[in-house]
């Protein structure tokens, strides 16, 4: 029986109403009596000492509340930011995490790096007190690129990290891997840049800082993906306040792709210095400092190599990666060139072995963490350009190579060589639907047409496997996370029949408000209307950890049911005994409880109201229907599917023009088809932003940052892109109640190889990300 | 932004009488208001022009179109009036910016700014037109002096545009991927003193591709300048284009916009 | 300070601001109609769209004086009563939204565009919204709810 707005269903959002209306509550929105405004000067280097700071004009400065330092922070015994994931060197050593202070000590490491925070009556009375800031530095040579802070001689961008590593760490079997390369009968090798990009959510990030006098309690609002995380590390690491006097709280946030996961200096340094002020603070990001201080994405330099046999079967894969890590390490940069790469470099094959080794390194740029997909796209890039590249080589169609290499659908659970077991997929049907959406046959014939206009046509796919639902805590633990990875729920049924579920994901575009209401609706019966989703604040929810990883589902949905399941599981024992059963003969579907083999029923409202009036109620049972769940998953889910692209390309200009996007995503069940659509869209136009449009560039000399504003980081605009062509194949996730995988990450994951192997198939050269006009036309012309 | 005053007189005496050193008339702004929100300049006083009917308005006669320093990009991209005297320079308009910028910006704003990658100095270049001032009538080819400077004197005010009708024009653009802006932008023209070829975006101030004239002058056809190359030296190369794509780009816009003239 | 005197949705306004309020700051400040978006600072991702006139204009690139004596269309104007206006409800029905926070500019671009194309091709729309950045959709839902009030429009 399907429920009206139930799983399946293609429920209209109920968060639309207030956005389309512009009563959306975004942090900016909001604001405080007695609110004051905090701005931070920033380091104009890439690398310098800090001789002196002079601030008597600054303070002097109409307007000025306060101004802090670093050394007004350290004073105050306010810890530094940390990075929550311990990597373990190859030889067994941890790496290593250079001090984070959120305002410089003594050192500023890299261009718009936090010196002073000023605290004013306006915005602009701080940005004028900030220009009168007088700050003596000593500038040092300062390097940007990974390799060459890697190589010998390179500036120290820290004392504490040698040769400016982080960690040399390494995944897989190398004599495994050493074998198979010696019997190879072919070799594919590539170097491949995956270049570093900005998130870019369109809210900058903002905080708005309060300290209650007469309770002791700090309230922190804040654009996060994961309110209670910031608490945690507030408390525990910068010691703002113990978490029961610390209330973070994260209203509408507009986007966040990973940017908003992390805790950041300026957050943190607001809600600190509100104290020392006894006033609110607002601290609103404008985008060039979201350029300069939103962590960044990506950044890899890698060198691949792929092994087969005469028969073309994949027999070893060796990776080695440099991965940039900016000027410190945030929040969770270190997982994401590690676990949450090197763990899918088998991709959806049979792979016997695989070697890989990350060298993480420290630069004078921006921190680089996760962003959309985070370290998975990183992997997919990888090996799906190696898999085309290697078709190239071998003279074979690129999607036949991949069929004959795939997992078979009947060989989960499939444990690969890096640590990870895929629990369920068809690659071949996903391969196969993609295939026949772009009419992947009848390419030969299209190109000929463009050829005759003058036009170089291109066809490329990828196919993408991830590792998301983020994820089995003692696993995780295991690799050095800090944190467990469960989510929370709590299902509250009101008095009269209405439900509120409080949930620790935190939706900043997903659409939890419907898509978790449409589980209580298919579960319980109750009216989607009548159900309400209350997210992002400490106080309101039980705990959470928050949204990333395509996880709020698969770990926060599945939270839900099992905090469902117990209402149920209670309000059967009412049920028998408002209608004077056995609990064991009482039945339940969608909310109504009836007596088997009898017409007697309940409906949950009824149940609902029973047990907020329990006049006549079991002896032995607490009144009242709320439930709490914390669900820790099992396993990762493993979404996976095929993208293909296809291009022409004006060799005049180096133009290139998407004309197709099929795209055939392996989600397992789908709650809200219309939802998930939408999150393939999205990611895919991010997948393709990074291949076509985006890249952070530093001047290589001063460490400038180059692509500081819209000017010249190049954003994906309606007119960049294509319609997308996108369906789901469905096999069920066998480790979670929902039987889902995730969606929000896919498009990101799959779109930059898919679209790089078309452009590369049409100039019939191999280019780096991302294929900018003048890239692809230089290619072009020696093609 | 910096505090300023501002004032919004509603005659051309009023708005040039006493302009002062650091002083700035504001036209339609999408240009200068950026540039003061980022504190990139400081103004002491904002002279608002939109008040002054004389600066308004757009008129065409059998060889002439006139726009006056006030009318926006839209209302040059939509006038039928000059849709079909000169649609190259509708077509230009239509697709300065963004649809809000047009609503907005000016072209006396547009030409008095002078941005090297401007789309409105080319057609003024191209069409040999002339920029009438509160005090002079300058041609195209003197009002464009280099990197955001002109022949306008501080206290000078850009009243309206004149640009001959040519026989056939067309612009075409190559816009920068982030900005929009033009990575180089090509307008050719034919008219009464032959072809004429401006380019923007390419350089750090607008210029007329010589060569390309030439070849035109005998042939106009775009197989005439596509194979014409331009000297890389003196071209803008950044993160970008490098300054051998920008040479390679004018031949390729030169050789789009000529087919296409009209 | 200079007095402003303007009208924003049918309302007459006036305040006193300092000449360099941008008219954003103005509508977000002075009048608490928040739902006009700031997402960049050199005005081109228009979060920040609203009608002047009439017409579509970024009001982060507009000081509030010189709105003097305009009529101002924000977001919050634009349904009436419990109504929707059609753009708003097609951006409901098409899932033209993510986190809508560009989505009041998208709005107001997208109302712009049908009143200069009010029958668009896809890539007429797509050429039209240039002004209006979105990171979440990919734009193919937000093309699909301008094609979609554009037809319920009588476009």
């Amino acid at each position: 029986m399907s429920v009206e707005n139930g799983i399946g269903a293609s429920v209209r959002r109920k968060e639309d109403q207030r956005f389309i209306t512009g009563n959306g509550k975004y942090l900016d929105d909001i604001n405080k009596y007695g609110q004051t405004y905090g701005y931070f000067l920033r380091s104009p280097h890439a690398f310098a000492k800090i001789k002196s700071i002079d601030l008597d004009a600054a303070k002097a400065a109409s307007g000025v509340v306060d101004i802090f330092t670093g050394a007004d922070m350290a004073a105050d015994g306010v810890g530094g930011l940390i990075c929550g994931w311990g990597i373990k060197n190859k030889d067994g050593s941890d790496h290593i995490a250079p001090p984070h202070p959120c305002l410089a000590v003594d050192t500023v490491k890299h261009v718009g790096d936090q010196v002073a925070f000023i605290v004013a009556e306006s915005l602009e009375q701080a940005k004028d007190a900030a220009e009168l800031i007088e700050v003596d530095y000593e500038e040092l040579q300062s390097v940007t690129s990974i390799q060459k802070a890697l190589a010998n001689g390179a500036p120290q961008v820290h004392v504490e990290a040698p040769g400016n590593q982080c960690y040399d760490w390494e995944l897989g079997d190398k004599a495994a891997v050493d074998a198979a390369f010696v019997n190879a009968a072919h070799i594919t090798k590539m170097d491949l840049v995956n270049n570093r990009l900005s998130p870019n959510p369109m809210e900058p990030r903002s905080a708005l800082g309060e300290y209650d006098a007469g309770t002791g309690e700090y309230t922190l609002h804040t654009t996060s993906q994961n309110p209670h995380v910031a608490r945690l590390l507030l408390s525990a690491f910068v010691a703002i306040a113990p978490e029961n006097k610390l209330r973070v709280i994260a209203p509408d946030v507009g986007g966040g792709f990973g940017s908003k996961i992390f805790l950041y200096a300026e957050e943190t340094t607001t809600i600190w210095a509100s104290k020392k002020v006894r006033r609110p603070i607002k601290w609103t990001s404008d985008r060039s400092e979201a350029f300069l201080t939103d962590a960044h994405g990506r950044d890899h330099a890698t060198h691949a190599e792929m092994a087969f046999d005469a028969d073309n079967n994949i027999l070893g894969f060796r990776v080695s990666t440099k991965a940039n890590m900016g000027a410190y390490l945030s929040t969770f940069a270190s997982a994401v060139p590690t676990y949450l790469y090197a763990t899918l470099l088998n991709g959806q094959y049979k792979m016997p072995c695989i070697y890989a080794e990350v060298q993480a390194g420290f630069t004078n740029t921006t921190p680089v963490d996760a962003y959309r997909g985070a370290g998975r796209p990183e992997a997919t890039y990888v090996v799906e350009r190696m898999m085309e590249r290697a078709a190239r080589d071998l003279n074979v169609d690129p999607t036949e190579l991949r069929m004959q290499n795939f997992i078979q659908p009947d060989a989960y659970p499939y444990e690969t060589p890096v640590i990870m077991t895929y629990d369920s997929g068809d690659y071949p049907l996903t391969m196969r639907t993609a295939k026949g959406m772009i009419d992947y046959d009848g390419f030969e014939a299209r190109k000929a047409k463009s050829a005759a206009k003058g036009m170089l046509r291109g066809i490329g796919s990828a196919a993408f496997i991830e590792a998301c639902g983020i994820a089995p805590s003692a696993a995780v633990g295991s690799l050095g996370a800090g944190v467990g990875l469960w989510e929370s729920a709590e299902v509250r049924f009101n008095p009269t029949g209405s439900v509120t579920i409080f949930t620790g994901s935190h939706s900043h575009g997903q659409g939890h408000e419907t898509t978790f209401a449409q589980l209580i609706t298919d579960q319980l019966g109750v009216p989607f209307e009548s159900v309400e989703v209350v997210h992002g604040d400490t106080t309101k929810v039980p705990f959470g950890m928050g949204t990333y990883g395509s996880r709020s589902l698969a770990v926060g949905g599945s939270a839900i049911v099992k905090a469902a399941d117990k209402i149920i599981e209670k309000a059967k024992k009412i049920a028998a005994h408002l209608m004077e059963a056995s609990e064991d003969d009482i039945e339940h579907a969608h909310g109504v409880f009836s007596v088997a083999g009898t017409d007697k029923q309940l409906t949950i409202g009824e149940i609902a109201f029973a047990a907020y009036v329990p006049h006549n109620y079991p002896a032995d049972l607490e009144p009242g229907l709320a439930e709490n769940a914390f669900y820790d998953p099992l396993n990762f889910t493993f979404p996976a599917g095929t993208h293909i692209a296809e291009v022409e390309i004006d060799p005049e200009t180096g133009v290139v023009e998407i004309l197709e996007w099929a795209a055939a995503d392996d989600f397992g069940n789908v709650i809200n088809p219309m939802i998930v659509e939408g999150q393939v869209h999205g990611g895919v136009a991010q997948g393709i932003g990074q291949a076509l449009l985006e890249g952070v560039i530093y001047d290589e000399d001063s460490g400038q940052l180059l692509t500081g504003s819209y000017m010249d980081y190049c954003m994906p605009r309606a007119d960049d892109l294509p319609n997308f062509n996108v369906t789901t194949t469905n096999t069920p996730c066998p480790s979670n109640p929902l039987g889902v995988k995730g969606c929000g990450e896919a498009g990101a994951i799959a779109a930059p190889a898919a679209l790089m192997n078309a452009i590369t198939n049409a100039l019939g050269k191999e280019i780096d990300m991302p294929a900018t006009p003048e890239k692809v036309w230089r290619a072009a012309q020696n093609a | 932004m910096y505090s300023f005053d501002y004032e919004r007189p509603s005659g051309m005496s009023d708005a040039t009488g006493s302009v002062g050193e650091d002083d700035k008339f504001l036209a339609g702004g999408q240009s200068l208001l950026p540039t003061l929100k980022l504190r990139l300049a400081q103004v002491d006083k904002l002279i608002d022009l939109s008040a002054i009917d004389d600066l308004k308005g757009i008129s065409v006669t059998d060889s002439e179109v006139t726009i006056g320093a006030m009318t926006i990009h839209a209302d040059v991209a939509t006038s039928a009036d000059i849709r079909s005297a000169i649609p190259a320079l509708a077509d230009l308009a239509s697709n300065i910016g963004d649809a809000q910028v047009r609503n907005r910006g000016t072209i006396g704003g547009s030409v008095a700014n002078n941005d090297p990658a401007a789309d409105y100095p080319a057609a003024l270049l191209a069409l040999n037109a002339t920029v009438h001032t509160n005090n002079r009538s300058i041609p195209a080819e003197t009002f464009f002096v280099d990197l955001f400077e002109t022949a306008l004197e501080e206290d000078e005010l850009v009243v309206k545009v004149t640009f001959p009708i040519p026989q056939k024009a067309a612009y075409v653009k190559f816009p920068n991927p982030a900005s929009r802006f033009a990575l180089v932008g090509v307008f050719v023209a034919n008219g009464a003193g032959g072809p004429r070829v401006a380019v923007t975006g390419a350089g750090p101030c607008v210029f007329r591709q010589g060569d390309m004239e030439a070849a035109l002058d005998s042939n106009f056809a775009g197989s005439a300048v596509s194979g014409v190359k331009t000297e890389t030296s003196g071209l803008n190369s950044d993160i970008h284009a490098s300054a051998e794509y920008r040479a390679h780009l004018i031949s390729v816009m030169a050789a789009r916009a000529v087919n296409a003239a009209s | 300070m200079t007095t402003v005197s303007m009208t924003v949705n049918g309302k007459s306004v006036s305040a006193n601001v300092e000449p360099n309020t941008l008219l954003v700051q103005f509508i977000r400040d002075n009048l608490r109609l928040t739902g006009t978006h700031v997402g960049c600072d050199t005005s081109q991702c228009g979060a920040c769209t609203v009608h002047v006139n009439g017409n579509s204009a970024k009001s982060c690139t507009m000081l509030a004086v010189q709105a003097e004596g305009a009529e101002i269309t924000t977001i919050e104007g634009l349904a009436s009563g419990d109504e929707l206006h059609p753009m708003q409800a097609a951006f409901k029905e098409n899932h033209g939204l993510q986190c809508g926070f560009c989505t009041p500019g998208m709005i107001m671009s997208s109302i712009d565009l049908l009143k200069r194309h009010p029958n668009p091709s896809e890539e007429t729309i797509r050429t039209e919204l240039e002004g209006n950045i979105c990171r979440c959709t990919g734009y193919h839902n937000i093309v699909k709810s301008v094609k979609a009030a554009s037809e319920n429009m009588g476009g």
